[in-house]
């Protein structure tokens, strides 16, 4: 009896509290990472989320022109709009005048044509003064300005009208939507987007290549070399990675200026003539990406790199490879997950820039970003930003996706 | 002991979070300008003797234009600016998007000295600006209008225009001996914008572009061109430090930066008490003798150094074939025009 009680409160004393003391390591545990889950949604999962939802957000003329949103929805889209629509406009134009989602709506009218914008505010201002129209409301706003009497005009103002839009996107594709509803390319002298799209992944790339062809023989450097030499090279590595970026970048215009450092070295020695075109193009962005990103590369290579033995090698050549057969066949897939972190790395951080093409870049080296940060500063076209930022995006998660399938998304994360 | 370990891990948070929110609370007047030798000008002129004067500490901030921290601190409810320099374009957007207080001409003492034509309905003009063709007379003597501008034979050379459509077109059509009074009938239809563009062709691999308004002036100093579209403030600032650049005044492009305060702000009172004073007669003539902007007080022009006058934008001999921006125009059209702009620049 004895025994069963003292069993019995053994085993009420033993399973119940392991029960919960489990309980809560596994609440402090929540309770530790709630910071950083936190933190990952507040600065990470909203604003993507927000940033995607922008790119097809269309709710300015709706908000300003409920009347006629409601009247487009019903209208088949051919020609002209019955009356109906048109005593909507000026009632909705006549209750948002001087109201600040008039001008929001003016200005997303214009993206559909140039002009709109004021035709919207010059017809709210005109409208106002007509209290009975004496032959119809279609009369009166074809009298306050033509373009009322145009179909164009009534099909940008419907396709404007939903509460969500391909425009954007289509935009930042150098797609057009015409007057049919049918997508179409946009006229040649306003294609922009698509050219500087391959260009930022072009300039990517080749920064990616430059990074790795230095990188790599410096990170085997880095291991391979005498401890006192090697941590002098790495704080040369790491040197750029503690200064700020512009810093950086302006020292390379003094460097590489046709007055500037490198030139007058050349010129004085007599290697060239004349000062040689360094800087403000291509050679000179990429001169100043590559010293920038170079970390990005090397670090992880070396990581890798770090964990592998010599002896793999000595193996090799015990079994009569060649230097160069065991690097290749036994070295560098051992290296591989750091090349392809290393590479990953560069170019996503590398499609992002703006600040340094804008600087030493010439006016053909635009990136993608110039114009996200453009629209995004300067004409709060928050929609073509979005949308913009939206494809970048695209083109980094499918290239990601590339990569983890042929080299496997953990041993980049270097969790394999 | 886990409530314990908890209060631990969320205390720094919630102090953190009380810092951030109690520093908030006790927020001096703040005034954002363009920067640079402008706004150094503004601390002279303005600034100091206002808060001098007031008592009051006032807090300097600068930007590069852009309404989008306007637009974000609107949308946020927290305006942190009180009174804010902009052009003309973004002023217009962001008053028509209601992001601006409507100004209101009562509060202003000096409302009838203003000149009419910078009276806006969410600003007033804080001085007119202009943008002039600038060169070394050393190295490029005789260039006297934007035709040789473009006259590479003659004066060989690259030549700083900025990176912009927005009168960079005008320049062309200018040029191209387009007259300032039918230049915004010209560049208004696809023609005109052609033309525009074919007159660039002729000189863009010899055009190096600009962004901030201190790059030509650097340039120009450097050699790297020899001559460019320059801010005449800047230019007269360089040859203030020893410079002896000209500027050309016939056919220079004008406009106005006003004084605004956005909307929301909780200093409304004091705001338009610093504005007032920007925009009286005295402050005015120190800030046009330190800086040679035009001023835009009527009552100030009279007061000014004679021998600054002829510095001025607004000089009756400077005005003489100038051109005023259009803001209407660029503020219907820019969107699409900068964007022809930007592609035909990328090519």
């Amino acid at each position: 009896m004895a025994t069963t009680t003292e069993a019995m409160d053994g085993a009420s004393a033993l399973t119940p509290p392991s029960l919960s003391s489990r309980a809560k390591a596994r609440m402090v545990s929540a309770l530790l990472i709630a910071p950083l889950i936190l933190f990952l949604t507040l600065v990470f999962v909203l604003p993507l989320g927000g940033m995607l939802v922008h790119a097809v957000e269309n709710g300015e003329v709706g908000a300003a022109l409920p009347g006629v949103a409601a009247e487009m929805r019903g209208w088949t889209g051919e020609g002209l709009p019955p009356e109906s629509a048109y005593a909507a406009l000026a009632r909705d134009l006549k209750a948002a005048y001087g109201e600040p989602r008039l001008g929001e709506a003016s200005r997303r009218l214009n993206y559909e044509r140039s002009g709109y914008r004021a035709l919207l505010t010059r017809t709210a201002r005109s409208v106002r003064a007509i209290d009975r129209p004496q032959a119809g409301w279609a009369a009166e706003l074809t009298a306050i300005d033509p373009r009322w009497g145009e179909p164009a005009t009534w099909a940008a103002l419907r396709r404007a009208s939903p509460p969500l839009t391909p425009y954007y996107l289509l935009t930042a594709l150098d797609l057009r939507m015409d007057n049919n509803g049918s997508i179409a390319r946009a006229p040649a002298e306003e294609r922009i987007y698509i050219d500087t799209l391959g260009r930022t992944l072009w300039i990517g790339f080749v920064t990616t290549l430059l990074c790795l062809v230095l990188g790599f023989p410096l990170a085997h450097a880095l291991v391979s070399l005498p401890r006192g030499f090697a941590s002098v090279l790495m704080v040369c590595v790491l040197l750029p990675f503690w200064t700020s970026l512009l810093v950086r970048t302006s020292a390379w215009i003094v460097v590489l200026q046709k007055e500037g450092v490198l030139n007058g070295l050349l010129t004085r020695l007599g290697i060239v003539d004349a000062p040689l075109e360094l800087v403000f193009n291509r050679f000179g962005l990429y001169v100043a990406m590559v010293h920038i990103l170079l970390p990005f590369m090397i670090l992880p290579i070396l990581s890798v790199m770090k964990g592998i033995s010599p002896s793999y090698m000595r193996a090799s050549a015990s079994l009569g490879a060649h230097p160069a057969v065991g690097f290749l066949k036994v070295y560098l897939p051992m290296t591989l997950p750091g090349v392809g972190a290393g590479c990953l790395m560069t170019f996503i951080i590398g499609v992002g820039y703006y600040i340094t093409p804008s600087l030493v870049g010439g006016a053909r080296d635009q990136m993608t970003s110039y114009f996200i940060a453009y629209y995004a500063n300067t004409t709060i076209n928050w929609g073509l930003s979005s949308a913009l930022g939206a494809i970048l995006l695209a083109c980094i998660m499918l290239l990601y996706a590339t990569v983890g399938r042929l080299i496997g998304v953990g041993r980049i994360a270097g969790i394999q | 002991m886990t409530t314990r370990r908890a209060g631990r891990l969320c205390a720094p948070i919630v102090f953190a979070i009380l810092i951030a929110s109690g520093s908030s609370h006790a927020r001096d007047l703040t005034v954002v300008g363009f920067g640079g030798s402008l706004q150094d000008a503004m601390r002279t002129a303005y600034f100091e003797p206002f808060s001098k004067r007031s008592g009051a500490p006032l807090i300097e901030e600068s930007y590069t234009g852009g309404i989008a921290k306007l637009k974000a601190m609107n949308q946020s409810r927290t305006v942190t600016w009180d009174v804010l320099q902009m052009d003309e374009n973004e002023m217009t957007l962001a008053c028509d998007e209601g992001l601006l207080e409507p100004f209101d001409w009562k509060s202003q003492p000096n409302a009838a000295d203003i000149i009419p034509q910078v009276k806006a309905p969410c600003g007033v003009g804080a001085f007119v600006w202009s943008k002039v063709l600038a060169f070394d007379p050393a190295k490029t003597p005789g260039v006297k209008s934007w035709a040789d501008f473009w006259d590479l034979k003659r004066w060989p050379g690259e030549r700083g225009l900025r990176k912009q459509a927005r009168m960079t077109l005008e320049i062309a059509l200018l040029a191209d001996g387009v007259a300032p009074d039918k230049l915004y009938e010209t560049l208004g239809t696809k023609a005109g914008v052609d033309r525009a563009f074919a007159k660039l062709d002729q000189i863009k691999p010899h055009i190096r572009w600009w962004v901030s308004g201190a790059q030509p002036v650097e340039w120009l100093a450097a050699g790297n061109v020899v001559m460019t579209s320059a801010y005449n403030g800047r230019v007269a600032a360089a040859n203030k430090d020893g410079r002896s650049f000209t500027m050309l005044w016939t056919q220079q492009l004008y406009s106005a930066d006003y004084w605004t305060i956005p909307k929301g702000t909780d200093k409304l009172a004091a705001a338009r008490e610093l504005v007032a004073y920007m925009t009286s007669a005295d402050a005015q003539k120190r800030f046009a003798e330190t800086i040679p902007y035009g001023v835009t007080n009527g009552r100030a022009s009279a007061l000014i150094d004679p021998k600054v006058q002829p510095d001025l934008p607004t000089a009756s001999q400077n005005m003489a074939g100038a051109l005023m921006i259009d803001t209407p125009f660029w503020v219907n059209n820019e969107d699409e025009l900068q964007q022809r702009f930007e592609r035909w620049v990328a090519q």
